[in-house]
Parts: structure tokens; C-alpha cells; sequence
């Protein structure tokens, strides 16, 4: 260890204070800093970054069956993809699914959040009521989902329900109408809304109860404070759930494979991009890396994308209030 | 002891640099770092008298124990049986053999070992293995597990699926057991009532199971002779496709079931006069019904077509990094086992469910296939048998798949749909052939 002086003139004690040192910082600070980030970072970075810088190297190159690149092969994987129908197809599925799913969700879980706020009693037991199917598994929600309350044989739980009223049954899942739709949306929002109302309560307690009051006291409420107070104040709660909620969207995996995954198989509708990259790259008994690879790249970019225009909506009426 | 803090310090950072050490091991890729790593079913190290063998978990009772019995009988060496339970077998054997740990010796394979597994050298080749008892298996069997002059597996035995039928029910309906697909759809409407349904495939409409068979039963091949293109895109093919898709509209078609195609149980419950299932089912249905069924191969499609059915066989496949590094040992193994102990094979076929032994000079010793509806299935493996090809990969059948069901449940247009398939397929040949 090098120990040069700060000030080489001065003979103070404090000013003599070795490099090693000032590396650790007053009373081992850094030191210790390091000492608890390190495990996480060493973490995030084998199990995080590694594999997407990985996978974005090995999405220009043959890799089938092995994780090391073989053959250069430029864009090819990317031009498979982008001219495979079915890939195109998930893609543009899933912008309208998003389009659809984000506000959808989020207006539930508001609804939901500003009504709690209202409710005098029992504000605790509600809240948990609503949170509780958080807790519970994709996969075991989609089988609950697909075997009992969606299940087409007239045995299942909506087509009895359905028959004892005088309707005909409805092949719910299989394909020949877009009924399925409503099965997976309303499992989505049984699982996610529960959680994003949190989210919001805790928002909505941030807004200074001043602010309120002094609306009041204006003549304001109802419609008009909700637009002109709650609203804005939820601002940047609202911005970090409706990004969530959109890379939620693009990663649309679980419900959809366990519910309409056919032994072996998965359908052309519904098809999440992922589901449809993991059909390709890795879903059989065949491993294509590279082309996963160039998959997850188009599916980061399209995020990205939608991530930037939403931050620039929200930023916009940001400034537009300044 | 006092646990201190700094103390539970240095065990978390010790742990995690022990993941991030587990995690280069298993991330260094390729297939070259497999040997001499230990294996999670016995943790042993290198050594001539040491094999570890896989299976994926079969559902018939007694199979565990049998293989387990098996393994002990083998005298040459210390044989370890993994039995692998859960649906995703082959990617267990795929990742495994991808990630060069605690690859077993010997293993089974669906239809052999998969194009990945030979083009990659994860496998060896087991051509002399087989040697001069070739002739004594099943010549489709065979083929489907070799590639270009070499076998790269050892069937073990053959499963199949065939179409059951009441023939009572029938009966009743004054219809024939079909023999042509313009007849299935005619008798299912004709039996079916508002408590049984006419024909059964699958809660997918039938489409996963019977994919295949719209080719075969059409009268053609998946692939043409050199592997460079799809070898049914002619008209009668999109007929094919076509009556399907009007037959699954016009109610014999029944649409979902308590269980799957793949579980005997909607024909046993009654639920449907015909089901799609596979042999395994037989011993079952037979229980239930007695005399009163009877077994077809899938009908044909137009006057082109042909009756088919399909078969698959679970071979048994070299490492070629098992993990006691022990290749002259798996090969001798597996020739013991899968090519001389005709007892066990027999034993392995016959007496945990239905199925076919792969020799086919063992066939006439299996007692459930030598008479009635089970040797009714052995001559279909041999008149109409087809397995699917070795170069028809997950990408080609996921987008045939995708076509088919866009054809039959979104009515979209079948020569277009299949012209994409085509596409595809040209594009996948070409990448995959080297």
C-alpha cells in the first residue's frame, strides 16, 4: 500500500490518512458498503446481465444444441423471425392486448383503491380480500381457470350454470370462437388487480390531507377533486404501475401456456410472443439459442419503445402543468 | 457457539460465491465439460463398473421396479436407474446434455435420439451395437432411429395409437366400422346422442393427435425422399384438411371430454362411441366392454388416401460424456439389455400395460398382442405404421400445427395457410442439414 500524503507540506494527522484509508471511508464505511452490495451485484450480474449480453451476442449466430456461438450468421436469426407469420402475428396480438389490458387493469385497480380509501369499517379486511389471489400461483389459477370455471364439457362450472339457466353450453377454450379471451383476461385481473390497488394506496396516502381540505373549503369534491387533486398528485405511482403493468403484458407467459396448451402443443391464437419464442428456441426436444436470442432482442426493443412513449406521455403532462 | 455478524457475514458471501461457482459450472456450455462431473442420482465418480441409466416416468404400475430389477441383474457393471417423474422428459434430457452436467451413460429417447443429440456428438453411434440382429427389429422402428447409414438408438419398445369403436353402439345406428374418413364423419353423426358423443380426439378438437395423420392418411409423406421440402401440398391433402374441418362443425365431433385423448376414459365412461387413443388404454377398455369394441386404424382420407396409424418408440442412447465416462461400458450395457435379454423385453412390453415389443420375433411371445384387438394393433404398426421424421423439428410441426388449426377452427384458407408452412419448412431444412 502506497501511503502518499494529501497535502505533502502540512504534518497534521488527519491530513496523513493512507490511501487504504480513505478506501475504506470514516469507520469502514465503503468498506462495509462493499461488503453487503457485492453478493448482489455479483448476482445480478451472473444471473442478469451475463445471459442478456449473452443472448444478445449469440442471436447473431448459429447455436443450436450449444450456448457457444458456431457459425456467424449476421441477421439471419432476426430475418427468420421477423418473417415468420406466426412470430408477427404474437407480436401484433400483443400490442392490442397491452393496449387493452394496461388501462383496463389500472382503471380496476383505482376503482378499487379509491373505493377502500371511502370505506370507514372493516378498511383492513377489504384490503386483504382484494389482495389475497396475488398470493396465489399463474399456474394454479389457470388450472382452477381451465379445468373447473372454463372448462367446455358441459360438466363445467359456467356451462352448468349456463344449461340449468337455458342456454346452450360454450367451448370456452377451444378455439373456434374468441371466448378464451375472456377466460384469460379475467384471470389476469383476478391475480393482478389485487396488487396494484396496493400500489395506489400507498399513493393515495401520500396526498397531504391539507390538500383535500382545502379544496373543501373551494367547494370542490366529487368528480372535480378526483380530476384536479387525486389524479395529478397519483402522478408518478401511476407511471411506475402502468410501466409494471406493461412489461407484465409483453411477458404474458404462465396463464396462457397453462391454459391453452394442448398436449405438446400451443394453438396460433392467443400466443404470447414468449410462449411462441419458447415453442421455437426451446419448447421441444430441439434447442435453437440463437434464435430465442434474436427473439428476446425484438421483444426488449418493442418494450423499450412503448416504455419510452409512455415516459414522454407522462412527462408531457408534466410539463404542460409546470 | 456465538453466531456473530461478521460471521453470518462471511457465510452469506461464501454462499454466494459458491452459486456463482455452481452457476459458471453449469453455464460454460457446450457438451465437453461433462466428464467427471457427479451425477445427482449417485454422485460417483470415474470408473469402469459404474453406469447411470435414465427413464422418464412411465404411468403403468411396476415399470419402476422392473427397470430397477433389470439394472441389478447386469453383472458387468454397477448400473444406477434415475427415474425421472413430470411430463418434460426430453427437455430434462436436452438441457442435461446442453449443460455437461450429470449427464447419465445411457438414457432413453423419444423416437431415438433427436437430430440436435446426433448432430452435435451427444450421442454415440450404436450401429455395432445392433449388429447382425438388425433384421430381428421392426424395420420402421429401426429406421426412425437412423440417420444417414448409422443407428443411433436401440428401440425399446413400440407404442401406437388406433381408433376404438362400440360395436354395439354401431350397430344400433345400422353403420359400418369406418374404413374411409367420409364414413367416420358419417357414422360419429349417426350415434351421437345427447349423452355420447359421436368421435373423440382430444379437448383440442383432435387436432394435436390426429396432425399427422391428415398427411399419412392422405396418402402422403411429411417430407419428400431428399429433405428439402414438405411432400404433401397437393390438392388431395387440403381436401383432407378441409372434411376435417367441416366434420368438426357438424356435431359428431365431440369437442371436450373428462380427460384427454391420450386417457381411455371418455370411451370407458361412455362419453363418446369412438375415441382416438392409444394401445395403452386397451387392457382398460377391454375390462369395461368385454367383447363389445373393436380397434381401426385412422381412416382415409379420399380415394387417394390410405388407412395409418401412428407408432412411436422409446430408444435407448449412449452419452457420449456420461458422467462415469464410461462409453464401452453404456454400449455393452444397452446390447445386453435391449438386444439379448428377450426375456426382459418381453417382460418390459407385456406385463406393465399394452405395448409392442421393438424385436419383432417377440411379438408372438407378448400374450396381450398375440390374438384379438391387440394383435389387430401389431399389424397395423406393420401394414400402416408411420413415425414421424427425423428432420420434422419443433419449428416445422409447431407452424404445420398452427396452419391446421387456422383451417379448421378460424376457416382460414388451407392452400395459403400451408403455403407459409412450406415456407418455413424449406427455410428450417436448409438451416438444420449439414
Amino acid at each position: 500500500m502506497t501511503s502518499t500524503p494529501a497535502v505533502p507540506t502540512t504534518s497534521e494527522p488527519a491530513r496523513r490518512r493512507s490511501l487504504w484509508a480513505r478506501i475504506r471511508g470514516r469507520q469502514g464505511r465503503n468498506l462495509w458498503f462493499a461488503l453487503f452490495v457485492t453478493p448482489f451485484v455479483v448476482g445480478l450480474l451472473v444471473f442478469v446481465y451475463i445471459p442478456i449480453v449473452w443472448s444478445a451476442y449469440l442471436s447473431f449466430f448459429d447455436a443450436r444444441a450449444t450456448i457457444r456461438p458456431t457459425t456467424f450468421v449476421g441477421l439471419a436469426n432476426y430475418e427468420y423471425l421477423l418473417s415468420d407469420p406466426l412470430f408477427r402475428n404474437s407480436m401484433m396480438t400483443f400490442i392490442v392486448f397491452a393496449i387493452f389490458i394496461v388501462p383496463v387493469t389500472y382503471a380496476c385497480s383505482l376503482g378499487l383503491a379509491l373505493m377502500l380509501d371511502n370505506v370507514g369499517r372493516f378498511r383492513a379486511f377489504f384490503r386483504s380480500v382484494f389482495f389475497i389471489p396475488t398470493a396465489c400461483s399463474y399456474v394454479v389459477a389457470a388450472m382452477v381457470w381451465r379445468l373447473s370455471f372454463f372448462n367446455g364439457a358441459r360438466f363445467g362450472l359456467i356451462n352448468s350454470l349456463l344449461t340449468t339457466l337455458g342456454f346452450n353450453g360454450v367451448d370456452w377454450l377451444g378455439g373456434t370462437n374468441s371466448w378464451y379471451w375472456v377466460a384469460l383476461v379475467s384471470l389476469r385481473l383476478w391475480l393482478q388487480v389485487g396488487y396494484y390497488m396496493i400500489l395506489l394506496i400507498a399513493g393515495l396516502n401520500q396526498i397531504p390531507v391539507d390538500t383535500y381540505e382545502a379544496a373543501a373549503i373551494d367547494g370542490a369534491s366529487g368528480w372535480r377533486r378526483l380530476r384536479h387533486i387525486t389524479l395529478p398528485q397519483l402522478r408518478s405511482t401511476t407511471a411506475a404501475v402502468q410501466m409494471l403493468l406493461l412489461i407484465g403484458a409483453f411477458q404474458a407467459f404462465d396463464e396462457f401456456y397453462n391454459m391453452m396448451s394442448t398436449a405438446g402443443s400451443y394453438p396460433p391464437y392467443a400466443r404470447p410472443p414468449l410462449v411462441h419464442l419458447y415453442m421455437i428456441s426451446v419448447g421441444g426436444s430441439q434447442q435453437d439459442l440463437g434464435l430465442g436470442g434474436a427473439g428476446t432482442m425484438i421483444l426488449t426493443a418493442i418494450i423499450v419503445v412503448f416504455g419510452l412513449a409512455q415516459n414522454w406521455w407522462v412527462t408531457r403532462a408534466d410539463r404542460r402543468q409546470a | 457457539m456465538n453466531f456473530s455478524r461478521r460471521h453470518f457475514i462471511g457465510a452469506a458471501t461464501g454462499l454466494a460465491a459458491a452459486a456463482v461457482l455452481t452457476a459458471c459450472g453449469s453455464n460454460s456450455g457446450g457438451v465437453s465439460t461433462g466428464s467427471g462431473s457427479s451425477s445427482a442420482s449417485g454422485g460417483s465418480s470415474s470408473g469402469s463398473g459404474k453406469l447411470i441409466q435414465w427413464y422418464h416416468e412411465y404411468g403403468e404400475n411396476g415399470v419402476q421396479e422392473a427397470v430397477n430389477r433389470y439394472a441389478k441383474d447386469y453383472k458387468d457393471a454397477a448400473v444406477t436407474v434415475k427415474w425421472n417423474p413430470g411430463s418434460d422428459y426430453m427437455k430434462l434430457v436436452a438441457t442435461t446434455l446442453l449443460s455437461g452436467n450429470g449427464i447419465p451413460d445411457v438414457f432413453e429417447s423419444e423416437n431415438g435420439a433427436t437430430l440436435d443429440m446426433i448432430q452435435q456428438g451427444q450421442v454415440v453411434d450404436l450401429t455395432d451395437v445392433v449388429g447382425d440382429d438388425k433384421d430381428k427389429f421392426s424395420k420402421p422402428v429401426l429406421d426412425r432411429m437412423t440417420y444417414q447409414g448409422k443407428i443411433w438408438a436401440v428401440p425399446q419398445v413400440v407404442d401406437m395409437q388406433m381408433l376404438y369403436y362400440r360395436k354395439s353402439v354401431l350397430e344400433k345406428a345400422k353403420v359400418e366400422p369406418p374404413k374411409t374418413f367420409a364414413d367416420l364423419a358419417a357414422a360419429a353423426k349417426a350415434v351421437k346422442t345427447s349423452a355420447m358423443g359421436g368421435f373423440f380426439a382430444g379437448n383440442d378438437g383432435g387436432l394435436g393427435v390426429l396432425a399427422d395423420l391428415f398427411i399419412w392418411s392422405a396418402g402422403f409423406d411429411q417430407l419428400n425422399s431428399d429433405d428439402t421440402d414438405l411432400a404433401f401440398m397437393e390438392s388431395n391433402f387440403f381436401d383432407a384438411v378441409n372434411a376435417y374441418r367441416d366434420f368438426s362443425t357438424s356435431g359428431g365431433l365431440l369437442t371436450s371430454a373428462s380427460k384427454d385423448w391420450f386417457d381411455g376414459s371418455p370411451f370407458i365412461n361412455g362419453e363418446t362411441a369412438m375415441q382416438w387413443t392409444g394401445l395403452w388404454a386397451l387392457n382398460d377398455i377391454k375390462k369395461k366392454w368385454g367383447d363389445d369394441f373393436g380397434v381401426l386404424p385412422f381412416p382415409a382420407f379420399g380415394s387417394a388416401g390410405r388407412q395409418a396409424v401412428p407408432f412411436g418408440a422409446y430408444g435407448s442412447c449412449a452419452a457420449a460424456k456420461g458422467a462415469d465416462n464410461n462409453v464401452e461400458g453404456a454400449k455393452k450395457f444397452i446390447k445386453w439389455l435391449w438386444v439379448d435379454q428377450t426375456d426382459k423385453q418381453v417382460d418390459f412390453a407385456n406385463s406393465y400395460g399394452t405395448h409392442i415389443p421393438a424385436r419383432t420375433d417377440l411379438v408372438s411371445k407378448a400374450s396381450q398382442i398375440s390374438d384379438g384387438a391387440g394383435k389387430e394393433a401389431a399389424d397395423f404398426v406393420d401394414k400402416f405404421g408411420h413415425a414421424s421424421d427425423l428432420l420434422w423439428t419443433t419449428t416445422i410441426s409447431d407452424s404445420f400445427n398452427a396452419a391446421l388449426t387456422n383451417v379448421i377452427k378460424k376457416k382460414a384458407d388451407a392452400k395459403k395457410e400451408f403455403a407459409a408452412v412450406q415456407k418455413t419448412a424449406q427455410s428450417e431444412l436448409k438451416r438444420i442439414k449439414k
